[in-house]
């Protein structure tokens, strides 16, 4: 087996140093009643790996062979080559949470900078070092603000959050006898400011909004600061297309006490969903009771400049049961990626993949409003996806689509089986106005026609 | 074990074996007004902004502008500032750091992979599906456990859908039940994902052995436990010998008994938890499977339960239906729910199972292999570290600083002088229960050549410490920082970089 360096020769030697005859003395104290071996199949070559894994991977429909409108939550953004490449560096992929800073002085600064971008993005003033993903950020954030809100029990979330960030929070709520109520989006797709200011009581330490919502729709953060703070509540920004914060107003400038969620499309791959990125960001006054890990400046024994894992009382390895999280891990790996493609893109980049985002989804909005027949629910801007709605079921439509190569949306139907006709579409600025145009004529025909060949050349 | 030690005196102040300069600015401070690291196609659509003025913000004051090459030379450099596994032994004790085989990450970065998306048409989705699918079938059989999820993004998630589910079983009956038991030795995530769940904590003390004293489990457990959550083998790197008759113990008074799996890599193959009486049980990719550790994640912490969980596993699951084809099954009314988006972090699956593929039914080696190198670890500095607790070694051992301290030298010293021999310190100061400990976890992808060098680069500073104790108390000093002032960065903290 090529991943073990041990020869016969040297287990021998070894097994003498030890003292012991045979490996499986060193097995002893298992008893004997519970040893069985694993039923699997013979060790696989390389080769045979790369064949197998392969065989796999060609099922399954992708952004590299489709014309690609999916998000809801996981977008397909620009990745530079060597945002990835960089990735294969041994001293990147190898190595462990920097307890030891003398020896993780990359990763301890990667993640500084990773947190610099992310107060830049969401005009706060403190991040962590990354979190799961974005439904368990929110989970995080709303507990934060339970800790800011000692006594209080009740979190409000707009249903414009994305349902399987709200599925998630009811999972730890459960336990923890809070409770979160959810008020209902408006008519034309934005939260009702004022039911949301009457869900909003004494017994709140939250109000969270997801701007842009589930739907697409933007939100103001104003609106969910607004009707927290007038309760003594702390209010939570959800954001789940990261590339918005280039484009739309920050969070932190609209009043917002905690900012949470997926930063995905800033530079990771769509991974089927995970491993993506999750963030989470607050005011410098609650840095104390940021859950996650925090790295900061501080210097060395010869006064150089250098960073630290710091505020590790708050953790589960010094606190235990009292921490503020049990959280151990960061996304570390993700947290780098991001941190490359932020500063590649940086301040022109990130703007403009966020203005070609948004104007391709208006182009692709309008013309689908066009389509006899089809209609856009809600009003409300958008940035870069929007609710859709055909004359016949989206689920089936969507399949039809799917076979001859285009991946043209999310059917709403698993989440809101009384509109079995919308589905959600989003636009990037990997979107062409070709495959766009495309999308639909394919529309207008009913999702038949003939199939369309794969295409291999996409970026 | 004799260990043939090369004569020289070690690394010392001065020694430096970095050229200078190591500083590498931040990525702001080698921005430059009019830069460019990016290219896009132009804009094939007509241009708008279709969101009012207030909801929009002017401009990203602040961020980068930069060059793809300096942000090239910005990474590389940084990279070279950390220790990593491909370099050297990271005895790095619970995290198992071992070789992460290169075609894991090949594979992972197919596009059928890398860019598909969680929500497209289960039709078009057959093989992410079938994957999934068959990780699970392979750790059900690796931990002789009836079903797995694969939801959790890292093990003490993996820890909180556990509890969750031990918690909804009792639910059911009518008493979820106050209490978790979890011994002195445990991760630290094992209490506090317990207090997540909604229980309190009892902690258990460890018997002279370094075990869970079974006097004192009968005598803690109630029916008010809910659970006992127990690391097999423990910290120590010590196997609970009495492993049966603990979960007699649990299940006789109606509780459950979960494993922490964080150290699943000294038993893969060779034993199942299910047949020691385990409920319930997560693992972790990064650790056993070896998907890479990144620098501090991504993990991934899948859970196998036993039948009696497996109605409150999350959704959604993986099923295959009798047409052969695969589907998400999200019609599980007695599920814990979720706890985060979509499958989990498919991108370790893929790497896990190109991993188990590659050992197939030789994943017993992976085990044999770990506990040997520990094992001639603990034979090479037995006498030399002393040893709280000398029961078996399985994968890992755990020596402390006690005949160090006379000198004034701590397991911290010791930790960072092993950087100037070119080693990753060993986890210190854990387990709790071993006062200055050095936490030494080999895995088996270390050669014998390896283990020898680094035993002597340990006996080494071992006489250091009586000869020449500073060297080693101002240790390190051939890394690119010397010692930070941890202190000084909590008191006064700077957690950004600011314009």
């Amino acid at each position: 087996m090529k991943f073990l360096p041990t020869s016969d020769a040297d287990r021998s030697e070894m097994l003498r140093a030890i003292g012991v005859s045979s490996v499986e003395d060193l097995f002893a104290s298992i008893p004997a009643e519970v040893r069985q071996p694993a039923d699997l199949p013979p060790p696989l070559s390389e080769i045979e790996v790369r064949r197998l894994l392969g065989s796999l991977a060609a099922r399954n429909a992708n952004a590299r062979e489709s014309a690609f409108f999916l998000g809801a939550g996981i977008y397909n953004h620009y990745i530079s080559a060597i945002a990835d490449q960089m990735l294969y560096r041994a001293e990147w992929l190898t190595s462990y949470t920097p307890y030891q800073p003398e020896v993780s002085q990359g990763t301890l600064q990667s993640i500084f900078e990773f947190q610099t971008h992310v107060c830049l993005l969401t005009g706060l003033d403190v991040a962590n070092a990354s979190l799961y993903e974005g439904a368990s950020a929110l989970v995080e954030a709303l507990l934060m603000a339970s800790r800011l809100c000692r006594g209080r029990t009740r979190a409000v979330l707009s249903a414009g959050i994305h349902p399987e960030y709200r599925e998630t929070v009811r999972t730890y709520f459960s336990a923890l006898g809070f409770t979160s109520v959810e008020v209902p989006i408006g008519p034309d797709g934005r939260t009702d400011p004022k039911a949301l200011a009457r869900a909003v009581d004494a017994d709140t330490f939250a109000v969270a909004i997801q701007s842009p919502n589930f739907f697409g729709v933007v939100e103001d953060w104003k609106v969910g600061s607004d009707a927290a703070h007038a309760k003594g509540a702390r209010a939570v920004a959800v954001v789940a297309e990261a590339v918005s914060m280039a484009l739309l107003a920050p969070p932190g400038e609209r009043e917002a006490d905690i900012a949470c969620g997926e930063a995905q499309s800033l530079g990771v791959p769509m991974h089927f969903g995970g491993p993506v990125l999750g963030f989470l960001a607050c005011r410098a006054e609650h840095e104390r009771q940021i859950p996650g890990r925090l790295v900061g400046e501080t210097r060395d024994a010869d006064g150089r400049r250098a960073f630290c894992l710091t505020l590790s009382t708050r953790e589960q390895h010094i606190r235990r049961e009292r921490a503020t999280s049990n959280i151990c891990t960061n996304q570390g790996l993700m947290a780098l990626a991001s941190n490359i493609h932020c500063s590649l893109l940086g301040k022109k980049g990130l703007r403009e993949v966020a203005l070609q985002s948004h104007a391709k989804a208006e182009y692709l909005k309008r013309e689908i409003s066009k389509i006899p027949g089809w209609r856009i629910p809600f009003g409300a801007p958008t940035f870069n996806e929007f609710v859709a709605e055909g004359p016949e079921p989206a689920s089936p439509l969507l399949s039809r689509l799917a076979r001859r190569g285009i991946l043209a949306g999310v059917p709403l139907s698993r989440w809101d089986p009384d509109a079995p006709n919308r589905f959600l579409v989003a636009a990037t600025e990997m979107n062409t106005r070709e495959e766009m145009d495309r999308l639909v004529a394919a529309l207008k025909a009913g999702g038949t026609g003939d199939r369309q060949v794969p295409r291999q050349d996409r970026p | 074990m004799s260990v043939s030690v090369e004569e020289k005196k070690g690394p010392a102040p001065g020694d430096r074996r970095h050229p200078e300069p190591l500083h590498e600015p931040l990525v702001f401070e080698r921005s430059g007004e009019g830069k460019v690291g990016y290219s896009l196609p132009p804009l094939d659509v007509p241009e708008t902004v279709a969101i009012p003025e207030v909801l929009c913000r002017p401009d990203l004051a602040g961020e980068t502008e930069i060059s793809e090459v300096e942000v090239a030379r910005h990474f590389t450099r940084l990279s070279r500032l950390n220790f990593s596994i491909d370099q050297a032994l990271y005895p790095l004790g619970s995290c198992t750091m071992k070789h992460n085989p290169r075609v894991n990450e090949e594979v992972a970065r197919l596009p059928g992979f890398a860019s598909a998306h969680p929500l497209a048409p289960e039709e078009v989705s057959q093989g992410a599906l079938e994957l999934a699918w068959r990780l699970e079938k392979i750790l059900s059989e690796l931990t002789g456990l009836a079903r797995v999820t694969l939801q959790p993004a890292a093990g003490a998630q993996g820890e909180l859908a556990g509890i969750l589910m031990v918690r909804a079983a009792l639910a059911k009956t009518g008493n979820p039940r106050t209490t978790v038991l979890i011994p002195d030795s445990a991760h630290g995530t094992n209490p506090a994902s317990a207090h997540f769940a909604g229980y309190k904590v009892r902690e258990l003390k460890s018997n002279a052995r370094g075990t869970l004293d079974l006097h004192v489990l009968e005598e803690a457990m109630t029916e008010d436990v809910a659970a006992l959550m127990l690391t097999v083998p423990n910290t120590l790197g010590i196997f609970e010998n009495q492993i049966l008759d603990i979960a007699r113990i649990v299940h006789g008074k109606g509780g459950y008994l979960y494993c922490d799996g964080a150290n699943f890599n000294s038993f893969v193959g060779i034993a199942k938890p299910g047949a020691m009486g385990i409920d319930v049980m997560h693992m972790n990719l990064h650790k056993t499977f070896s998907t890479p550790h990144g620098g501090g994640g991504p993990g991934a912490g899948p859970v196998a339960v036993a039948e009696s969980l497996v109605p409150f596993l999350p959704r959604p699951t993986v099923e295959r239906r009798t047409d052969g084809a695969f589907s998400l099954d999200h019609d599980r009314p007695e599920s814990i729910g979720r706890l985060r988006t979509f499958l989990g972090n498919f991108g370790m699956f893929v790497r896990a199972l190109a991993y188990i593929s590659s050992y197939g039914n030789r994943i017993g080696d992976v085990a044999r292999g770990a506990v040997l190198n520990a094992n001639y670890i603990r034979a090479g500095l037995a006498g030399v570290y002393h040893l709280k607790y000398d029961a078996p070694t399985m994968h890992e051992v755990v020596f402390s600083d006690k005949k160090q301290t006379a000198s004034g030298i701590h397991a911290m010293d010791i930790g960072k002088r092993l950087m100037d021999y070119g080693f990753h310190p060993p986890t210190i100061s854990f387990p709790l229960i071993v006062y200055g400990a050095l936490m030494i976890e080999p895995t088996e992808t270390e050669s014998k050549t390896g283990l020898d060098a680094f035993v002597a680069a340990m006996r080494k500073i071992a006489r250091e410490s009586e000869e020449d104790p500073e060297i080693v108390k101002t240790a390190p000093h051939t890394t690119p920082v010397r010692r930070v002032d941890e202190v000084g960065a909590a008191r006064n903290l700077v957690l950004r970089w600011r314009p």
